[in-house]
């Protein structure tokens, strides 16, 4: 693996190596020293257009632990506001002696563009463009469904008919997009619920079922894991629902919404959530909620993803 | 290509019964001793080291003083192979501090792996003392590492394989070099 750019480029068996190389990196995590020589002498760079805080913040604690130096990038207060350009931004950087760009940007496509334009030889790794995709959210979010399930027997298990309800603004979603691929490679069924205006022109994207109500969705599906999606207001540029708290009665996970689920189904956000719009503090703070779970597994995903791609021959 | 078995199935149980008391007799006994095998035979034959010392020593539970240890992270050499696999490490749960520790592989050859795993234990804890049992040394080290307790010197050709297969992990269970 040279590039991590959508979910769609792993196969079943890269899933499972990087899922299980992050079991051991949360063994890691767990220790006194939390520290491994491995990328020792490589430079990451968090390369960061948009704002960020638990995905930069995630990357650079898990370069940092695999002794790796890290360089944060943020596009505010840099050479951009200046007009520079994305390909004079990456190749100063990597003249800088950057081996990894960590991209996030605001276009779909920035780090699919950056990889294959020739620009620059660096491993890039998508930290979410635009709409289109943010994969390293989508296996931890992989990784805290399989530990939620199979626990401290995770290593080498697929999700094999895991039920997944991937609930809210999915029109704007770069998670949901990325974790309908990587869900479907693992063996999951994956099925949406969102209001009709936060739908992608094809309702059927990527071939997923969806519902057009949260509560038949709870009912008729009997979802495992519900995900529920952040409303990206600052996405919006026309109104897609005609107000909070409408949106809040009809698709908000409320604490008699959650009571509804299974005893065993879990609840994810991948952060950060807006209390009281799409997700109530009951749902947030109950014990089926993986919220900072997901967060701590990022990190041990994170540095699983970046022992796959910087350690290896270099084919150059 | 010719493959030659250097040892048989009775040979490697001979050598490790032989490695299991020359390592109580350096320990002298079966305290605070702890066996951990490097992934994958090196684990296979730390168990069955444990094994042996264990039939003639019934004081000695393997069952807390036997692990594995995986170096992949420690390795110098991760630029140079494809990216590899890492498994699982256990240690006993008595934990490896003032034990005195054995490190079990098959093969020592450059010393490579023997010097990675000693940085990675350092990460554990410190033990007493360590000491290394291999079944197979074949020369070529390209550091100062030696093993205290050896199944059979072979001295061998760069060019050569050295094969070490063990039921467990292989279907036969034998020594084979092939040039």
């Amino acid at each position: 693996m040279k590039h991590l750019i959508s979910a769609a480029d792993l196969s079943l068996d890269e899933i499972l190596s990087i899922l299980d190389t992050a079991e051991e990196m949360s063994v890691v995590n767990d220790r006194d020293v939390k520290k491994l020589p491995t990328l020792r002498g490589k430079t990451v760079v968090n390369l960061f257009f948009e704002d960020s805080t638990r995905t930069r913040i995630s990357f650079e604690v898990a370069a940092k632990r695999l002794s790796a130096d890290v360089i944060n990038f943020s596009a505010k207060g840099s050479s951009v506001s200046k007009g520079e350009s994305l390909k004079d931004t990456a190749q100063t950087l990597e003249a800088m002696g950057a081996q990894a760009l960590i991209v996030r940007h605001h276009a779909s496509g920035a780090a699919h563009n950056l990889a294959n334009s020739g620009w620059i030889s660096s491993h890039i790794i998508n930290a979410g463009d635009g709409k289109h995709e943010h994969p390293t959210q989508a296996l931890l979010d992989a990784f805290t469904m399989r530990k939620r399930i199979h626990g401290s027997h995770s290593r080498g298990k697929s999700l094999d008919g895991l039920k997944v309800l991937i609930v809210g603004d999915v029109l704007h979603s770069r998670v949901a997009r990325s974790n309908l691929l990587l869900l479907r490679s693992l063996g999951a069924e994956v099925r949406l619920a969102a209001p009709a205006t936060l739908l992608p022109a094809n309702p059927n994207f990527l071939g997923a079922s969806y519902y057009l109500g949260l509560d038949d969705a709870i009912d008729e599906f009997h979802p495992d894991v519900v995900m529920m999606l952040r409303v990206q207001l600052e996405r919006m540029s026309a109104s897609f629902f005609p107000t909070a708290r409408e949106y809040s009665r009809g698709w908000g996970l409320s604490a008699e919404r959650l009571a509804r689920l299974s005893e065993n189904a879990i609840v994810m956000h991948p952060g950060p959530m807006n209390r009281g719009l799409e997700i109530s503090s009951e749902a947030a703070d109950s014990a089926q909620s993986t919220v900072l779970e997901q967060v701590a597994n990022g990190i041990s995903v994170r540095m699983s993803v970046l022992y796959h791609l910087m350690s290896g021959e270099t084919r150059e | 290509m010719s493959t030659r078995t250097v040892l048989s199935s009775e040979d490697i149980d001979r050598a490790i019964t032989r490695i299991a008391h020359q390592i109580i007799e350096a320990n002298h006994g079966t305290s605070n001793l702890v066996l951990l095998g490097i992934p994958t035979r090196g684990v296979v034959l730390a168990n069955r080291i444990a094994r042996a010392i264990a039939n003639n020593y019934p004081d000695f539970d393997p069952s807390n003083s036997v692990g594995r240890l995986d170096i992949t992270m420690y390795r110098d050499d991760l630029d140079r192979k494809p990216t590899r696999a890492v498994t699982e490490t256990e240690l006993p749960a008595k934990g490896i501090t003032d034990q005195t520790l054995v490190l079990v592989d098959d093969v020592l050859f450059s010393g490579r792996t023997i010097r990675a795993a000693l940085d990675a234990l350092t990460e554990y804890g410190r033990p007493r003392a360590v000491k290394l049992a291999v079944l197979i040394d074949r020369g070529h080290r390209e550091l100062p590492i030696r093993a205290d307790f050896v199944g059979k010197n072979l001295p061998s050709s760069r060019d050569e394989r050295i094969n070490v297969q063990l039921t467990e992990s292989d279907a036969e269970n034998q020594v084979v070099i092939e040039s």
